[in-house]
């Protein structure tokens, strides 16, 4: 290693040690630098994967009210999937290719989003332990070593809550309501819980990235330490709601001070990954057919601000 | 949920998980975003004005908010650029809360304990009082969408600044608020439909047949009803026929900007002189109220 690479290489160290941000603009090693465009694609693609499965109730939400908070929550997504697709921007890559990459299936996005939406409980469920998971996984990396991406999640965490909270208050209006209704949210409790623990990704045997990740100071906590802070959450909030969590395993330890639980089911989560979960088709089609019908627009958009530009310059010359 | 002591730190966002306070924060009461205006939706039906006219003229008002929030929510996941995406799922919510304020104001002044969502999902197509153009299906073609939505926001806002002064205080309120948003999302219409009519080949053959879809529901737009005449003679409504040549110059001069060709098809015509506002609609509206209300009439009783 050349002399020079050896002296940013330690800089880039020190900040990191330090607890301070890396910028766009400061060296930074070629490995940092691929796995942040890879996490942060994968997070900006997740967002707007994820207005699908909610975007699939807007039309027939039950209440004004309800639609209300549905509208606002999926507009919410499409803004963090900018934010953090202009975070990636920054390291060199832009949106158009990163789409291309989605939608070619070369790029992931969470497997939480290859489930089905479908029962109206399930925007309670998914706003409750989707987008709760979500700030497990997300509030730590508020202070991610990567700046962009650091202030990016600090913006986003503020509007994750909101969702939480609101999905959250929507089942508790629906196991105050009736018995169908009752019904209906153990009925998504139960087909959601295990994909939410798996929002957390592998166990942490299982997990080769986790250690690179945490050095970089772009991870702080393992994945099993994210996924023991969410059961430990969430079992209080279902005792609230008078829902069961569906694992019999799950029980208090007090040597431990937090919950026993049991092991998802991991050749399900690496099916779903690997693409063969029960919507994984139906998502990238349609965000392949949103993007191709989009495409005559996009170049309009593009042929009239190059026309406009031309004349400026005509009118300047 | 045990609230738990935990250190302020602006970016924990775990602290809200576990939080048990009451929800202040606008955002999370989540209100029509027309806070200010609940009180008014009990205020006495003006002096002089019939009450089940200003409860029709709110559902026309509200209606043909509630369902051009519809089809514009049908875009929803479906947009060109993510930009758009947040255009269109504001343009849609601003549209919401307008209905959801006018529809209150309907079943408040109407007096049959009907409130918001009595009237948005457990009315038929012949009770809805929205315009045609509202219920307009665009088949995700982006071309119909900003057409429709052109026109619809430029009418509406025409109305909507004259209705400022309306003495009812909350087709009023409901005007200032909405003047803003009208702006906006007529502004957003005109910057598109100058991109797409002046952009490329198919771009401008797309906005073309847009307009060419719109343009037979536009007539209908400055037709006056009854109920709208006896309401202007009160100082609550405003005369639709009176907003058409701002309504026409604003169009003129954004389709010229495109080169776009203003359209000379012929109007939709009527059921005997019955359109929208007299309940008379197209076969479109039944298919979107196939939608919007089957949840919640799956589920009588149920609270949400
Ligand atoms: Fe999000
Ligand atoms: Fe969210």
């Amino acid at each position: 290693m050349p002399e020079e690479t050896q002296a940013l290489e330690a800089q880039f160290d020190a900040t990191v040690a330090a607890d301070r941000r890396i910028e766009p603009r400061d060296w930074m090693p070629e490995g940092y630098r691929k796995t942040l465009i890879r996490q942060i694609a994968q997070h900006a693609h997740s967002e707007i994967i994820g207005m699908q499965p909610e975007g699939n109730w807007i039309l027939r939400a039950p209440s004004l009210r309800r639609k209300a908070i549905l509208l606002a929550k999926v507009q919410d997504e499409a803004g963090h999937g900018m934010y953090l697709y202009a975070a990636a921007e920054t390291l060199g890559v832009d949106r158009e290719d990163l789409t291309e990459r989605l939608i070619d299936s070369r790029q992931k996005y969470s497997s939480i989003f290859n489930y089905p939406a479908l029962s109206y409980a399930d925007i309670g469920v998914i706003g409750w332990l989707v987008d709760g998971a979500a700030i497990c996984n997300q509030v730590p990396l508020c202070r991610c070593s990567y700046g962009p991406y650091a202030r990016a999640m600090i913006r986003i965490c503020k509007e994750e809550s909101f969702h939480q909270r609101q999905g959250y208050e929507l089942l508790l209006a629906m196991v105050n309501g009736t018995d169908t209704q009752r019904e209906m949210v153990q009925e998504s409790v139960n087909r959601w819980w295990w994909p939410s623990l798996m929002m957390f990704g592998p166990p942490d045997g299982d997990s080769p990235n986790t250690q690179q990740s945490m050095a970089w100071g772009i991870k702080r906590h393992t994945n099993d330490e994210l996924r023991q802070r969410f059961v430990d959450m969430s079992v209080p909030q279902a005792a609230a709601l008078g829902v069961t969590l569906p694992d019999p395993d799950l029980r208090w330890n007090a040597d431990r001070g937090a919950h026993d639980y049991g092991e998802p089911d991991w050749a399900e989560f690496k099916a779903v990954i690997s693409g063969s979960g029960p919507a994984n088709a139906q998502r990238v089609a349609h965000r392949r057919r949103a993007h191709d019908n989009g495409a005559w627009v996009r170049e309009a958009a593009q042929a009239y601000a190059d026309k406009q530009a031309a004349r400026t310059k005509e009118a300047a010359a | 949920m045990s609230p738990h002591a935990q250190e302020q730190d602006p970016t924990n966002a775990y602290q809200s998980l576990s939080e048990t306070t009451e929800h202040d924060d606008p955002r999370w009461a989540f209100g029509s975003g027309f806070e200010d205006v609940q009180a008014e939706i009990e205020a006495p039906v003006p002096d002089g004005a019939d009450a089940a006219d200003l409860a029709e003229y709110c559902l026309m008002l509200g209606d043909d908010a509630l369902i051009c929030s519809h089809r514009v929510s049908e875009w929803v996941s479906n947009a060109p650029e993510l930009e758009e995406e947040v255009a269109l799922a504001n343009t849609a919510l601003d549209l919401l809360g307008q209905a959801r304020v006018l529809l209150s104001r309907a079943g408040h002044v109407e007096g049959a304990g009907r409130d918001e969502d009595a009237l948005a999902y457990l009315r038929g197509e012949a009770e809805f009082r929205n315009v045609g153009l509202a219920e307009l299906g665009d088949d995700l073609d982006f071309g119909v969408a900003v057409a429709r939505l052109l026109v619809f926001s430029t009418w509406r806002l025409a109305l909507l600044s004259r209705l400022r002064d309306s003495r009812d205080p909350v087709v009023a309120a409901v005007a200032a608020k909405g003047v803003k948003e009208l702006t906006y999302h007529r502004d957003w219409a005109a910057r598109w439909a100058l991109r797409l009519g002046d952009g490329t080949d198919e771009s401008h053959r797309r906005m073309q047949a847009g307009l060419e879809t719109v343009w037979p529901h536009v007539e209908e737009l400055f037709r006056t009803s009854d109920v709208e005449r006896r309401l202007v003679d009160a100082g609550v409504a405003t005369d639709p026929a009176a907003t058409r040549e701002e309504v026409d110059a604003v169009l003129d001069q954004v389709l010229a900007a495109a080169t776009l060709t203003r359209p000379t098809l012929p109007g939709r015509g009527t059921l005997g002189g019955r359109a929208g506002r007299q309940g008379a609609h197209t076969e479109a509206l039944g298919h979107v109220l196939d939608r919007l209300q089957s949840l919640a009439r799956a589920h009588p009783g149920a609270s949400w």
